[in-house]
């Protein structure tokens, strides 16, 4: 009873705060409701049983990716009022293809529940006498370990490449040296002198 | 247990919302990679209500590869815009035709 409470509280949450980031005027609000979303979907997979996958996606998702949003939204000086002048231009046409893509998943959502897909053994049950992260990583670290690693180097790929992006030498400034300034020896720098009375200076 | 059919509606309406959101943003590309992850989300919701009504855990592990990918696509797609922006002042996308394509 308390679950299925917490499930339509989690899945109305997470629908609304889904409608309010494609709607909302200003798109740091939409980071703020995407973050709700995010944490609602985590709440929404903890029901389901699978713990590990909904702490991660609140370290992932709210941690790092809406974060990274929030920095690019207040950093870049966008006119957001001139984005939104073609909203109601494009909104016919959105809900026509959001209603054809609803009704092509229930259809397909009918289809499942008619029975039409036989599913074969398990490839990987669930044991409950485990916890869920001690199956979750005996299985990531020996049956998909040539997957994992794949998507480390996908992240590789992504920082690189967003580090390669974004980078500019900036020119006009003068950087400090500091292979200079240790190579530099007193005897390069100074020297004495032995002026005469009167010499060494001009007057 | 809440049935899967619970699951896959939130799912199915969540990837909705997400298309919905590509098309009536079609200037703004910060929303429209909001929206992206959105899609996913609603994507990660179906493996995991899978993987908790079939008691199997390969669903879960794949939406751990397909955060991994929503995570790095995020970044690329917010280094791409950062440098949009410095090249022309703006991040209206709908009249992106620098490249020609």
């Amino acid at each position: 009873m308390i679950q299925l409470f917490a499930f339509y509280l989690f899945a109305t949450i997470v629908i609304a705060s889904a409608a309010m980031v494609i709607f909302a005027r200003n798109p740091v609000h939409s980071v703020m409701w995407l973050i709700l979303a995010f944490f609602n979907a985590a709440g929404l997979m903890l029901l389901a049983g699978a713990e590990f996958i909904a702490m991660l996606l609140i370290i992932v998702y709210v941690g790092a990716v809406a974060v990274l949003f929030l920095f690019v939204v207040m950093m870049l000086d966008i006119d957001f009022a001139e984005l939104r002048a073609g909203f109601v231009r494009y909104l016919p046409l959105g809900a026509l293809v959001a209603v054809i893509l609803a009704a092509e998943l229930v259809f397909a959502l009918g289809a499942w529940s008619a029975g039409g897909i036989d599913l074969a053994a398990r490839a990987a049950p669930a044991t409950p006498d485990k916890s869920n992260i001690q199956q979750i990583g005996e299985l990531l670290y020996t049956r998909y370990i040539f997957l994992f690693e794949a998507a480390g180097i996908v992240l590789l790929v992504a920082m690189i490449g967003a580090i390669v992006l974004t980078h500019r030498t900036r020119g006009g400034v003068r950087p400090q040296k500091i292979a200079d300034q240790v190579r530099r020896r007193p005897q390069d720098a100074t020297r004495l002198v032995d002026p005469g009375v009167g010499q060494g200076m001009e007057l | 247990m809440i049935g899967i059919g619970h699951y896959l509606a939130v799912s199915a309406v969540l990837f909705t919302l997400g298309v919905l959101g590509i098309f009536i943003n079609r200037k703004n590309i910060i929303v429209i990679l909001m929206a992206i992850e959105l899609i996913l989300l609603s994507v990660n919701i179906n493996l995991v209500a899978f993987s908790g009504a079939l008691n199997d855990l390969v669903g879960q592990v794949f939406a751990m590869f397909v955060l991994t990918v929503a995570a790095g696509e995020a970044a690329i797609g917010l280094a791409i815009l950062v440098i949009y922006f410095r090249g022309r002042g703006t991040i209206a996308v709908d009249d992106a035709n620098r490249m020609k394509g």
